[in-house]
């Protein structure tokens, strides 16, 4: 009796709680597709009639339609985290909508769905927020140009494809969409397209996260294969199980079949992040719109390897080698872009590497993580900071925007004294720089602080050399506003006005964020397994970060603030690290040899070569020999009967020569 | 449905080409043959597809026959399946688009259109025949014309490549009769032989005949669709031909090989098919990356396509090599897929041709600013060649990769490693091309006064690219529609064992 009564509830409450997923489903399934696809609708609108009709109104028209997208985000946020997200305390993931798009196989099919969790919730909010932002911006930005409509259809269809890949409940989904996203980047960065840098930026961009791609489809095709599907959900739940223990067993190289797929995988995500060594492309990417930079090449797009590491970190837990890959590449990264930016003058190069750096942040906080409860904490942080750091990075993106709006140029140099003509941006961006450099109470200061915490927690040296680049993120980015907005104003005069309205709202809106968003309880709402973590602010811990941001700050005020030739003598003093780090630690140059010097004239001219020589010389020869053979025994078909007969005559000697002589 | 009415159909029209007078009333009546042979193409899916959902399950509908030359056993026999359904549906495509393409043909019109037309019986005739015989006919039919079409009307050493390419497909053919003469001879209906597909397939041809005989009918099939090393008539026939001839030859004729490899090598002969299959994979390995390396190098825009056509037409071949029903399902995809981009590729590029009249990528630039269709076209058909997700190219290439990895062997997996690395050389060449030609700074002061595309040029590119995207946003139609065609070829496939 007794047994049976402590079942019983236990029945009635899976009923209860399935029966009220399907109404969920219901209800959210009813306008969640709106939100990718109402930048979809503007893509197509304004991609194939903006030329003509909506010339001046497109601008309108895009930041409309995604401004019903961002509210509709808002209200899917407040749903999810506020009213029925949570089941008995967890956070669950709620499958809105999936349906098969191409089957291979009765197990293996990608779906194209809706998957709705604590991860890819926030993710919507950030990027259609910033997205938004970056729509508002750009109608005073883009205001006169000649493709005006292009650049919105452009807009709308990286909103639409980084929508649909946070949202993704299949792993080749995100596939298909991180290939999209690939393609708006490359379509955006190529915008001004008659600039040959512009298209050779473009180019790379495109090829070298193509490259990494391949790591994540040979990547998805071992786990897909292993784990029998391409559902997230069901190749967790299948790795997990005992059935499947031959992906955690060695295969090749004495490394397990999972690893080789996971760290495939995070080659792709390395790709997209511009993680060391794929990070070339970023810098050079700041060739596109300024707006567009803030949107994909800092905001959004940017840490879609993020993402996808921290989307299928259950697996990745099962992997410690991965982990520790991952480790590696986020620090080296975060410390390598740290101090390439300490040295550039393009300020928007400056922003590329800091971006870069800070995403090296996120990487290493997921290497570092645990899967269960406080050792989670790396997990929660690592997302906490793309929260945060989605605010302040692209108000730095629009504000240097702004700037180069009014001095048409991205040099340092040219810059200085803006203060007085801009104020709103100068205190904005200050407001940015702040909540980089870590400095409480800006949203940087919490996020990075947990970051810290996390690896102060689990090993001793990442920590050191987090922290080591926290002071060079804060030097270097106040370096980049003292040299903009102090220092002695060269060229401007008063009559220059700060941009127009669209310019300014969305960096006063995004200040705001920047301000506030830290205050966030964020482990609450964000964590591994959609258990509230506790928030572990301690004041006693954040000393040293804020320590070495404020000396860090303190430094780049002594450099930069007047015009000294301070920075002049010390990067003399420094010699050859100032120059390497100047020219990026020569990466470039070793990329360039490797394709031009060896794929180009060892792979691609031989192959070209060999096929008009060797194959089709073969093919010709054969044909040519065929010819000769021809033309030589054609005289035999002479038509003359004397020799026919000649022919005849010989032929019977001949035969009679080789039945009486040789037959025998 | 009369399937007879695909090979009645450019008869008439043909005929009427004939009778008609001038450029304008040629070029008319081809465009109306060619859109009823769409509508047609239409009504077959339609038809067909309520056949299937009527429950019917036979292997292949609408058949009819009569008998051809009865001691030898020739019959015309046709019916369909899915596989030739679609591969009819992507003829219908291209041979429209190509009529629009070739609007201003002013050379001999009359003669250059009844080619036209009368290739699209042949591909129709090849897609649709159930006896060997007659499908080798129309094989023929498809062939022939083209020298006339590159002889005529190319450009550049068009008699070399003329002479070429018909001598290399005249050869592919000769290697095709003695494959299928090789399975004529070995089928027996009280003692008479038979050419008809369904009666070889019942018959258990012997292993050691098939050994034979397959390589024959695969490499003859292969050469049509670029089988390393007998790619070479590729680049060269496909750059001097004119732009419909181009589009024609990428589009349809080098369908008919994969095709012919699948249906006649593939189905009729598995045990061979498995027995040989290494070297089918190898040799496709090869066209894939060391096309795409080539590719690479070429600065003449038709030759960039003709090569990237090689090594697309790679995954053709891996995939029927792989022998898995994925993989041979992308390889069915690849070819509809294939087609319709390289066709939407030469069209651009011939639309291109016909305002710069250069097609070398270091003489042109900029022309999104004249040209702002005509390069949209080029980019869409770029994007579709290096296999970007909403376009064909993405799907057929992904079914192929999925369907290669379902084989567990390392052999198995070095090769799909190697044609996936082909997707980042693709990547390369195609945004060269594109960063070259379309965008970046205008390198001709004469190209600023280009005009856009005209209204035949725009529908024949708009209906490419609904196909492109007809298959790449919504892919289970076709791979609903070609499932059990494939089916039928695994089930044989799989019941083949080798014998050591």
């Amino acid at each position: 009796m007794g047994y049976r009564r402590r079942k019983q509830p236990q029945i009635v409450l899976t009923i209860y709680i399935k029966r009220e997923d399907r109404t969920k489903k219901m209800s959210y399934s009813s306008y969640i597709p709106l939100i990718p696809l109402l930048p979809l609708a503007g893509f197509v609108v304004l991609g194939i009639f903006g030329r003509k009709y909506f010339k001046r109104s497109s601008g309108i028209i895009g930041t409309f339609l995604l401004l019903v997208s961002t509210v509709l985000a808002l209200y899917t946020a407040y749903q999810y985290f506020f009213v029925d997200g949570k089941v008995d305390g967890v956070y669950q993931p709620i499958t809105a909508i999936k349906y098969t798009w191409l089957s291979f196989s009765k197990n293996v099919s990608i779906d194209m769905g809706i998957v709705l969790d604590p991860i890819s919730v926030m993710m919507l909010v950030v990027v259609t927020f910033v997205s938004l932002m970056v729509h508002i911006f750009s109608l005073g930005y883009m205001k006169g140009e000649e493709r005006f409509g292009t650049y919105y259809a452009f807009l709308g269809l990286f909103t639409f494809s980084m929508l649909g890949l946070v949202i993704s409940t299949n792993l080749f989904q995100i596939y298909i969409f991180w290939e999209l996203v690939g393609v708006s980047s490359y379509l955006l960065i190529g915008y001004y397209y008659d600039k040959p840098s512009a298209v050779a930026a473009s180019k790379k961009a495109f090829i070298v996260t193509r490259f990494a791609d391949l790591g994540f489809l040979i990547g998805i095709l071992i786990l897909a294969f292993y784990g029998k599907s391409l559902d997230i959900k069901t190749l967790i739940e299948n790795i997990n199980s005992s059935e499947f223990n031959t992906i955690t067993a060695a295969s090749l190289l004495g490394i397990s079949a999972l690893t080789w797929g996971l760290t495939l995988v995070f080659i792709g995500g390395a790709g997209k992040s511009a993680m060391f060594p794929l990070h070339i492309w970023l810098p050079d990417a700041m060739e596109g719109p300024t707006p567009v930079s803030a949107l994909i090449h800092a905001a959004t797009m940017v840490v879609a390897g993020v993402y996808l590491v921290a989307r299928l970190f259950p697996l990745f837990t099962l992997s410690p080698a991965a982990l520790s890959i991952i480790t590696f590449v986020g620090l080296v990264s975060a410390l390598l872009a740290a101090i390439i930016a300490c040295t550039q003058t393009d300020i928007k190069r400056v922003l590329a590497y800091s971006t870069m750096s800070q995403i090296g942040y996120m990487m290493f906080a997921l290497g570092i993580s645990g899967y269960d409860g406080e050792g989670g904490l790396g997990y929660t942080a690592s997302m906490f900071h793309l929260f945060t750091h989605a605010f302040f990075k692209s108000l730095l993106f629009l504000g240097a925007g702004a700037v180069i709006h009014m001095i048409h140029s991205n040099e340092m140099k040219d810059m200085g004294g803006l203060r007085k003509y801009m104020p709103i941006t100068h205190i904005t961006f200050l407001v940015a720089c702040l909540a980089i450099a870590g400095i409480p109470p800006f949203a940087g200061f919490f996020s990075k602080e947990e970051i810290l915490l996390a690896a102060y927690h689990s090993n001793k040296l990442v920590y050191a050399v987090a922290l080591f680049t926290s002071g060079l993120t804060a030097f270097y980015m106040f370096r980049l506003y003292f040299s903009i907005f102090w220092r002695k104003n060269k060229q401007l005069h008063d009559h220059h006005q700060e941009g127009t309205v669209s310019m300014k709202l969305p960096l006063i809106i995004l200040a705001i964020c920047t301000v506030v968003a830290g205050l966030i309880p964020f482990g609450k709402y964000v964590s591994t397994r959609g258990l509230p973590l506790e928030s572990h602010f301690d004041p006693v811990f954040s000393l040293a970060p804020v320590a070495f941001g404020i000396a860090g700050i303190l430094l780049a005020m002594w450099m930069y603030k007047n015009e000294t030739a301070r920075p002049e003598r010390i990067s003399v003093g420094l010699g050859g690290i100032y120059k390497a780090a100047y020219r990026k630690f020569y990466i470039d140059e070793i990329y360039m040899f490797i394709t031009k010097k060896i794929i180009f004239n060892l792979v691609g001219r031989p192959a070209a070569w060999i096929d008009r020589n060797v194959v089709d010389g073969t093919m010709n020869g054969i044909a040519w020999t065929t010819g000769k053979i021809s033309a030589m025994i054609k005289g035999v078909q002479s038509g003359k009967v004397q020799s026919y007969t000649l022919y005849f005559f010989g032929g019977i000697i001949a035969l009679a020569i080789i039945f009486l002589y040789l037959w025998k | 449905m009369n399937l007879s009415l695909l090979i009645i159909l450019p008869l008439i029209t043909a005929a009427g080409i004939l009778l008609a007078k001038g450029l304008k009333q040629v070029r008319v009546i081809a465009f109306i043959g060619a859109s009823l042979q769409l509508l047609l193409c239409l009504a077959l899916l339609y038809f067909y597809h309520q056949e299937r959902v009527k429950g019917n399950t036979t292997n292949f509908l609408f058949e009819d026959g009569y008998v051809w030359y009865r001691s030898l056993g020739f019959n015309y026999h046709v019916g369909v399946d899915g596989i030739s359904v679609a591969m009819i549906l992507l003829t219908a495509f291209v041979v429209i688009a190509a009529v629009l393409v070739s609007w201003k043909m002013e050379k001999m019109s009359k003669e250059f259109f009844f080619l036209l037309i009368f290739l699209s019986l042949g591909a129709y005739g090849f897609f649709i025949s159930l006896d060997l015989f007659t499908l080798f006919f129309f094989l023929e039919i498809a062939v022939i014309p083209k020298f006339l079409l590159i002889g005529i009307w190319g450009s550049g050493k068009k008699e070399y490549s003329a002479m070429k390419l018909a001598l290399m497909l005249m050869g592919g053919s000769s290697l095709v009769f003695v494959g299928l003469a090789g399975l004529y001879f070995n089928t027996n209906i009280n003692g008479a032989h038979s050419f008809d597909i369904l009666y070889v397939t019942q018959m258990q041809i012997p292993v050691h005949v098939q050994k034979i005989f397959f390589p024959f009918a695969f490499v003859g099939f292969g050469i049509f669709t670029a089988l390393f090393p007998f790619h070479t008539w590729v680049p060269d026939g496909h750059s001097s031909a004119p732009t419909a001839a181009s589009m024609f030859l990428a589009g349809i004729s080098m369908k008919l090989g994969g095709y012919g490899c699948l249906r006649v090598a593939t189905w009729l002969m598995p045990e061979a098919a498995k027995e040989y299959s290494t070297i089918i994979i190898v040799l496709a390995c090869i066209a894939i990356l060391y096309g795409a390396f080539a590719t690479m190098m070429q600065t003449d825009l038709k030759y960039i396509n003709a090569y990237s056509s090689v090594s697309h037409c790679g995954f053709i071949l891996l995939g029927i090599g792989m022998l898995t029903k994925t993989a041979i399902n992308g390889a069915v995809i690849q070819m509809v897929s294939h087609g319709l981009m390289t066709a939407l590729f030469f069209a651009a590029i011939g639309m291109i041709y016909d305002r710069t009249h250069s097609r070398k990528v270091a003489q042109l630039g900029g022309l999104m600013k004249m040209l702002p269709f005509i390069s949209t076209v080029f980019v869409i058909a770029g994007l579709c060649s290096l296999g970007l997700p909403g376009f064909s190219g993405f799907v057929a290439e992904m079914t192929v990769f999925m369907g290669s990895w379902e084989k567990g062997d390392m052999f198995y997996r070095v090769a799909t490693i190697i044609a996936c690395a082909s997707i980042v050389v693709t990547a390369v060449y195609i945004l060269r091309a594109v960063g070259s030609v379309i965008m970046g700074p205008v390198k001709n002061d004469e190209h600023l006064k280009l005009g856009d595309a005209g209204w035949n040029e725009k529908l024949a590119a708009a209906l490419l690219i609904i196909g492109i995207i007809a298959i790449g946003l919504v892919p289970f139609w076709l791979t609903e529609l070609i499932d059990p065609g494939t089916e039928t070829i695994m089930n044989s496939i799989d019941k083949a064992v080798i014998v050591k």
